[in-house]
């Protein structure tokens, strides 16, 4: 297969001036028909000299990124029209650009700003759409608006919904000074800029997961020695503590409607799924197999819980229903097959696939059992939807480093997220909301 | 086997004894110790000696992982009549059950270390030991740890067979989040792919 790497310049503009970005995004596979478009730099009108920030490139970033934009370099530019009644739409049009987007960034009073841009269709010389954001100005909030003009942008061209204005929780391994291993859970935009560790510890962090308002994580940690699952708040840090049982208390995943917490626990014998009412926190079992069975994940609907099991002697895909706790087999291609995550709409799961000594992404059509591999990689793992489907989180290996990657659904794009210092592992996607 | 006798002699409990004294053999026995575990040892061959040793001191109250497993062998005086925990040349100083991939059966000959450990639990039931499941790298994060634990059990379930209380047993899967060895190969697999012996505390 080949390996088209594509500008990392791109990224270096986007990034290059903050130091606190931990994480720079490779391109790793491009694709053909990907959409050409421009986004010209932003004019800007305020006090100082220079934006506070530059909006055009993250875009840019955020549109590339996607896989299924080609955005027309700077260098390129036979003109940066800062008023969208000068655009000379022959130009665009002669060197391939079908899209146009035009903006203007603006210090308004009491360090408010205002961002507004418009979308233009460079063949019928129209608008498609445009839209204006007053903001306060914090570097965050200016960011924001940055990724949710990328979203506009993204679906009016594209029809379905952008999830650039959306975060991605992971866990991070690295040796402090004595060489003992220091773990953190952190929380980044989906673009990887702006890390914030919500938790550190000196035990190992594990199964990180979304609450579906997008304000909670639950995961797992060994702060005591042994597992424990909690809860907690992404903004205030507040913590809740769910599950300590003896023996296993792993894999939390959050029901659709956030009123309950599936959960492996091992109190039983072995390590069965178990569902967890969060207000009265009462325990219903699911399964009760001598065999491993973990990684529960939600059907959309909340009906069902998909499962990795290894009661046929491998780990496969099952599902249960919650009602009647009936469970079928949803995997026989490959010999293991494990750590389900659902499309939003339901239709495909994705998965760890193992064969031989790889382990790869891989993602089935729930309806007709067709299976795709990913990835082409040997360890992947941990991978995870984006709120739209389009693209897949996951962890990987790269150099002897626990490092994130994202592929789209189709298989087609790659991208790889590179963490400066240690090792980052088990990216969950944000839901919507924040 | 100079080791072992030195090592156990007082501490095979008495219920090995009678069975045991002209018989070092490998008895296979799987049936009698179910599915997941593997061939019975004998801790057999180990001379009835004078058990009067139940005193000794286990300081290891407040181990911790990263300590475990080697002790720093700073009071080798041991006597021969003394179990000791930190005795670099007991079968006790061998903390590590290693396990083949994807499985949590324990080798035979991991069985010796065990029944030293199992015997050591039933002199002493005061004591108490953790038994730390880990699992290589391959494959999902949650699996392991489920990987982990049935290797903690499956230790578990033959400390008890050679005369340790469950009581004095406690089973904690760390998966595949604290390997000993980081590469991404055969050997640092085969490394990772263990159980560890953690003493406690004694009551």
């Amino acid at each position: 297969m080949k390996v088209i790497v594509r500008s990392l310049l791109l990224w270096m503009v986007c990034l290059g001036s903050s130091a606190q970005a931990a994480l720079t995004i490779e391109i790793t596979q491009g694709v053909k028909g990907a959409m050409p478009i421009a986004v010209v730099p932003f004019s800007w009108e305020g006090p100082r000299v220079e934006a506070p920030i530059d909006i055009a490139a993250i875009i840019t970033a955020n549109l590339h990124r996607s896989g299924r934009f080609s955005p027309l370099p700077e260098r390129d530019m036979l003109a940066k029209p800062r008023d969208p009644s000068k655009v000379n739409f022959q130009n665009w049009s002669s060197l391939g650009v079908e899209s146009l987007v035009v903006g203007k960034l603006r210090a308004l009073q009491n360090n408010q700003y205002q961002v507004q841009f418009i979308l233009f269709d460079v063949f019928r010389g129209t608008q498609i759409t445009g839209q204006t954001f007053n903001m306060r100005g914090g570097r965050t909030d200016l960011r924001k608006t940055a990724h949710q003009v990328s979203d506009i942008i993204y679906e009016a061209l594209l029809g379905e919904r952008g999830a650039f204005d959306t975060q991605v929780a992971y866990v991070t391994q690295a040796q402090d000074a004595a060489g003992k291993p220091r773990y953190s859970l952190q929380v980044a935009d989906a673009d990887g800029y702006g890390p914030q560790a919500i938790l550190n510890s000196r035990h190992p962090l594990m199964s990180p997961s979304w609450s579906p308002d997008g304000k909670k994580l639950a995961y797992v940690t060994f702060e005591k020695g042994r597992p424990a699952i909690y809860t907690q708040n992404v903004r205030s840090g507040k913590r809740e503590k769910i599950s300590s049982f003896r023996g296993i208390n792993g894999a939390p995943a959050w029901s659709p409607d956030g009123t309950r917490l599936a959960m492996v626990l091992s109190k039983g014998g072995s390590a069965d799924i178990y569902v967890m009412n969060l207000l009265n926190k009462k325990l219903t079992r699911l399964t009760t197999s001598y065999a491993i069975d973990t990684e529960p994940v939600w059907t959309p609907g909340g009906d069902a819980i998909v499962f990795t099991s290894d009661r046929g002697g491998k780990p496969q895909l099952y599902q249960v229903t919650l009602s009647g706790r009936q469970v079928k087999r949803l995997t026989f291609e490959g010999e293991y097959n494990a750590r389900a995550t659902l499309s939003p709409d339901g239709r495909l799961v994705a998965m760890v696939h193992g064969s031989g000594d790889r382990y790869r992404i891989a993602v089935m059509d729930l309806q007709n059992g067709a299976l795709q591999v990913l990835t082409d990689s040997v360890l992947d793992e941990s991978p995870s939807f984006a709120p739209n489907g389009s693209m897949i989180i996951y962890a990987t290996e790269n150099q002897n480093r626990g490092v994130l990657s994202a592929v789209s659904v189709d298989g087609r794009v790659r991208q790889r997220l590179v963490l400066q210092e240690g090792e980052a592992r088990e990216p969950v996607w944000s839901p919507y909301h924040r | 086997m100079n080791i072992l006798k030195k090592a156990l002699i007082l501490a095979v409990p008495v219920m090995f004894l009678a069975g045991c004294a002209s018989a070092p053999t490998d008895t296979a026995d799987d049936g009698q110790l179910g599915a997941d575990s593997g061939t019975q040892s004998s801790t057999a061959g180990f001379g009835a000696g004078d058990a009067s040793d139940s005193s000794r001191g286990i300081d290891d109250s407040d181990s911790s992982v990263e300590t475990m497993g080697l002790s720093d062998g700073s009071d080798i005086s041991t006597q021969s009549l003394t179990l000791d925990l930190d005795d670099p040349s007991s079968l006790l100083a061998k903390r590590v059950i290693y396990f083949d991939f994807d499985r949590s059966k324990v080798r035979s000959e991991f069985n010796e270390i065990i029944g030293a450990h199992a015997a050591y639990l039933a002199e002493n039931p005061g004591a108490m030991v953790k038994l730390e499941g880990h699992a290589d790298e391959r494959g999902s994060r949650e699996y392991n740890i489920g990987l982990g634990e049935r290797r903690g059990n499956s230790v578990a379930r033959h400390f008890g067979l050679q005369g340790a209380s469950r009581n004095q047993l406690e089973v904690v899967s760390f998966g595949e989040e604290r390997p000993v060895a980081t590469g991404h190969d055969d050997s640092s697999w085969s490394l990772n792919r263990r159980v560890e012996i953690v003493y406690l505390r004694q009551r």
